[in-house]
């Protein structure tokens, strides 16, 4: 744990010594403040964040994450860091969820710093909170998903920008593959559609915390975790 | 008592697909060795200290550090490990002193002892100045320092250097070099490098590879006269130069011969040739029956130079 937790120290300082931490924090928060003013600028609106979950889930969240998580090993690959980092007496996943914790924090409290928004909805209204409280946890466990699937995709490759691709794809692959369920019918469409992020999230929006939407995305992020620690460890056998 | 051998390397055997990068390397170092990997480029160097730092394992054999195999028990292996690979990598976005801190915690340092040691080893790399520098603003020879100093900080049995005298200011590898010096004798020491002198003023013996095999191992000194028991001799002559190399070079036991001319009908000669006293003698013996002028004629010992260029170029008949 201690060496997860100086991994995670060292990511962070160096997220705020280079201008990397500021630049995503500004973009999604002024992204967000739009998808707010958005849903509440509207005729008969809702005192609620639904609408501002739904576009950050769909929209910030297959690019904010590949940005964040890019750097993470192909960075380290380029330089040459990944070397020493290795040959410390630290294990693989160690490394691994050392990175993880350090981006999940990050991105985690950048949503959590949108919960202004809720504060506003109660200066101004009577919010209901239930879903707003089911829906930031939903948007916390979307978080956790698409950086595992970015640390992965950064682990694969020495070079960022083929990280952030790689991941923006597999991200927006599994946020609309529910769409193409139609075409497919039967199993395969049931299949797909409970592949989809998108279609996860939908119950956390509306206040209902079901525990196959939990399950689906503490599975999903460990599954790319997984592959990252194996995509790590493949040096020894390649 | 006997000295307890520290690095110990048996068998390696690296593939990179089907290509061979080591085969059958097996070395040891004792506690206290400073240990010379000498070689070409790609040589199969790295390839051996990234085994040896538990990066990567052999495809087969065997290595150990203090005792530890580097694959079994690779994380006590690599707690006794100081690695300094040869690019320097460093997080660039870092300070110094965050950087040595990172390294410490890494390498299972408590809280107190790590500042105790960066302080340490800011002095003995001479790194005051920029102790609060990123290390992205360091020039690559201060950057060496940071690298000699993390590699040194947790105060390691074992230290593995790549090339750590590449790519920087004359003055610094002086330096480096008395730096590297002192820190053997407590530890074991197995550094790498292309430049043969460095390998005779720091290392008590050198391990010569060439095209991931080992060509030879030996103290500098007794890797210099044992060279296939050849010695180099001069001589200077007056005579026809052509006819002249061709009388030298049909003596038994000369290997090479090579040339220059002095002008005025002298020409200067230097021979490699088997060792011993007799091979004067024939050399003497074949110039003056030619009924030429004999005006020099010494021995002088190889560098370790040219017994690396011998040892590691592919001779041509």
């Amino acid at each position: 744990m201690r060496n997860i937790l100086s991994i995670a120290y060292k990511e962070l300082v160096i997220y705020f010594t280079s201008p990397m931490a500021y630049v995503v924090a500004g973009v999604f928060l002024a992204l967000t403040g739009v998808f707010f003013i958005d849903s509440v600028d509207q005729p008969f609106a809702l005192a609620s964040v639904r609408g501002l979950l739904r576009n950050t889930a769909f929209f910030l969240m297959p690019l904010i994450p590949p940005i964040m998580t890019m750097r993470l090993f192909a960075e380290e690959q380029k330089l040459g860091t990944l070397e020493l980092l290795l040959t410390a007496p630290v294990r693989d996943y160690e490394v691994v969820m050392g990175k993880f914790m350090a981006s999940f924090a990050i991105l985690a409290t950048m949503v959590l710093v949108s919960l202004f928004y809720v504060v506003v909805l109660i200066f101004y209204s009577d919010p209901d909170l239930g879903p707003v409280l089911s829906g930031y946890l939903g948007m916390l466990l979307y978080s956790s998903t698409t950086l595992a699937v970015g640390l992965m995709a950064s682990s694969l490759t020495g070079n960022q920008i083929v990280a952030a691709t790689v991941s923006f794809g597999i991200i927006l692959l599994f946020s609309v593959v529910g769409n193409v369920s139609a075409v497919v019918g039967g199993a395969a469409a049931t299949v797909l559609e409970n592949l989809s992020l998108i279609s996860h999230f939908e119950g956390f929006a509306q206040g209902v915390i079901d525990t196959s939407d939990v399950i689906y995305y503490v599975v999903m992020s460990a599954v790319f975790l997984f592959l990252t620690i194996r995509a790590v460890e493949s040096r020894r056998w390649r | 008592m006997s000295t307890p051998v520290m690095i110990e390397a048996s068998h390696l055997t690296k593939y990179y697909g089907d290509f061979p990068a080591i085969t059958d390397v097996s070395f040891s170092a004792q506690k206290g060795e400073i240990l010379g990997f000498l070689g070409p480029n790609a040589a199969g160097k790295t390839t051996t200290m990234r085994i040896l730092t538990g990066f990567m394992p052999p495809s087969s054999g065997a290595a150990s550090i203090a005792g530890y195999d580097v694959v079994t028990e690779s994380l006590e292996a690599r707690r006794h490990v100081g690695y300094l690979p040869e690019t320097v990598p460093l997080y660039t976005d870092m300070m110094v002193k965050d950087y040595l801190h990172f390294m410490g915690t890494i390498r299972g340092m408590e809280g107190k002892a790590i500042q105790r040691r960066i302080s340490d080893v800011i002095q003995i790399c001479r790194l005051e100045e920029y102790y609060k520098a990123h290390i992205a603003k360091l020039s690559k020879g201060f950057r060496q320092r940071v690298g000699v100093a993390q590699a040194i900080l947790h105060e390691p049995e074992v230290l593995v250097l790549d090339e750590p005298t590449v790519g920087i200011d004359p003055i610094q590898v002086v330096e480096t070099r008395q730096l590297i010096k002192s820190l053997g004798g407590e530890r074991t020491i197995i550094l790498s490098t292309h430049i043969l002198p460095e390998v005779s003023m720091i290392c008590q013996r050198v391990i010569i590879i060439h095209e991931g095999e080992i060509v030879a191992m030996d103290t500098p000194q007794a890797l210099a006269e044992r060279l296939q028991g050849a010695e180099r001799i001069q001589l200077e002559v007056a005579g026809p130069m052509g006819q002249v190399v061709r009388t030298l070079r049909a003596i038994p036991g000369v290997q090479d011969v090579t040339f220059t001319d002095l002008g005025d009908r002298r020409s200067a000669y230097s021979v490699i040739s088997r060792r011993g006293d007799e091979m004067r003698a024939n050399l003497a013996k074949a110039v003056v029956e030619q009924g030429w002028g004999l005006l020099r004629l010494e021995t002088v010992s190889m560098s370790l130079e040219e017994i690396f260029l011998r040892l590691t170029t592919t001779e041509e008949a």
